[in-house]
């Protein structure tokens, strides 16, 4: 009975769009240094296990936030959600730096009803109306994940850097449109607006099918949240670190839930 | 201090700038390949460090309608990083179009050029070639300023650029 319910669970876990660790969230665009009248960049969206390889799920677009030069919001087009990968154009009218994010909020729960192991996700309204209140062993945890490109046409600006103050959130020293391969590049994290420090930190050049080793880089946040990059070689980068614990290991409650909040950004550099 | 400052002034005097000029050779590689678009070039000085000092020329597509040429400057990646996306292009004086593959010859007086505003030094004349469809490629040449006597440099491009040739005379 007792490993049944495990398989369940498991299985469960498999098909929900969950935080997992072997799969990477990326957002790709088809250029982040563009010049010319009014550019367009095309953007893939997946989830994966290699990066920038659509070969698992796409990310929805639901929590697509594109962030223009002027702070505006600005709406995608031709979006698109299809088997592997979603995908939407950008036409870049500012000349400046553009945010691409997408941003989600959910809650997870877990728990016993008539002995049996039940699992939900949605939002903190909804959760009260549709768990049970005779659930027992109820243990719930807020994800909060932000995955981000930047794409930048002319010259280069800072408005869009920004943090909002919510969850974990790189916040770029070096301009993220401006990477240049054998130099170095310095970005601080913060988790709600304030330093994240000991954060481990990892960078993953993409092409991971065409070589042997994943070749990732491992850093850890200084005091101050910061960290130094220094890029072996030109190519798109996807970069990620994560606060709390994954999955239903960890414990919270419906009051005061447990929290993940996971972060992940795709980065171009060129070569000198 | 005061007396280097002397100094530096009579040698200033001493050498007009204003006669001064730089003289240039590229020479754009005849690439046989089937479609062959010329390349987009720039011309800029950098200091000894080399951050950027002063742009010469850009060659870039200047025929397409509303500037649509433009969309390709930032394949001249290092200009384009150093002065290129600073830009409004067309810029006068400094862009051009695109070149036929040959030899040609530019040459940049000191008085109706930037040269004229660079403080005394050693720089590079830098020169940067990116080609549709095909590859790019950087050359620098070294060079003082003001000359004070006739001064020559010579690189070789191995795909996108040949010969290119530079002379300062004071």
């Amino acid at each position: 009975m007792k490993t049944l319910v495990a398989c369940g669970a498991l299985a469960l876990a498999s098909v929900l769009p969950l935080p997992v660790h072997a799969h990477r969230a990326w957002i790709l665009p088809s250029a982040t240094v563009l010049s010319g009248n009014e550019p367009w960049v095309t953007v893939d969206a997946a989830v994966s296990t290699d990066v920038f390889h659509a070969d698992h799920n796409p990310m929805r677009l639901d929590g697509l936030i594109i962030t223009a030069p002027d702070g505006a919001r600005v709406a995608a087009e031709n979006a698109s959600t299809g088997k592997f990968r979603s995908s939407f154009d950008l036409k870049l009218l500012q000349k400046g730096t553009y945010k691409l994010a997408v941003v989600n909020d959910t809650l997870s729960a877990a728990y016993k009803l008539n002995g049996e192991t039940r699992r939900w996700r949605g939002t903190a309204e909804a959760l009260a109306k549709e768990v049970p209140a005779e659930a027992q062993e109820l243990r719930v945890t807020r994800s909060q994940s932000r995955g981000e490109t930047f794409v930048t046409s002319g010259t280069p600006s800072a408005r869009v850097l920004q943090p909002t103050g919510v969850a974990l959130e790189l916040v770029p020293i070096t301009h993220p449109n401006d990477l240049v391969a054998g130099q170095a590049a310095t970005f601080a994290f913060v988790l709600d607006g304030k330093p994240a420090a000991g954060l481990p930190v990892t960078v993953i050049p993409g092409g991971i099918r065409y070589r042997d080793r994943l070749e990732d880089v491992r850093l850890t946040t200084d005091a101050q949240g910061r960290f130094t990059v220094r890029w072996p070689a030109a190519g798109m980068y996807w970069l990620n670190a994560n606060h709390g614990e994954s999955g239903m290991e960890a414990a919270g409650s419906a009051a005061q839930p447990a929290r993940r909040a996971s972060y992940s950004a795709t980065l171009e550099v060129l070569p000198p | 201090m005061r007396m280097r400052y002397s100094l530096a002034l009579t040698a200033a005097l001493g050498v007009p700038a204003s006669a001064a000029e730089l003289m240039l050779k590229v020479e754009v590689p005849r690439i046989p390949v089937a479609e062959y678009h010329r390349p987009y070039t720039a011309m800029w000085v950098e200091r000894a460090d080399q951050s950027f000092a002063a742009n010469l020329a850009v060659w870039y597509d200047l025929r397409k309608k509303d500037n649509e040429g433009t969309k390709w400057l930032k394949d001249v990646r290092q200009w384009w990083r150093k002065s290129g996306r600073e830009l409004q292009m067309p810029a006068d004086g400094l862009s051009g179009a695109t070149r036929a593959p040959g030899e040609h010859q530019l040459v940049f007086a000191a008085t109706k050029s930037p040269l004229d505003k660079l403080p005394a030094g050693d720089y590079a004349l830098v020169v940067e070639a990116a080609r549709e469809g095909g590859g790019r490629e950087v050359v620098r040449l070294p060079f003082q300023w003001p000359p004070k006597s006739v001064q020559g440099a010579k690189a070789k491009g191995e795909h996108e650029l040949g010969a290119v040739t530079l002379e300062v005379r004071p």
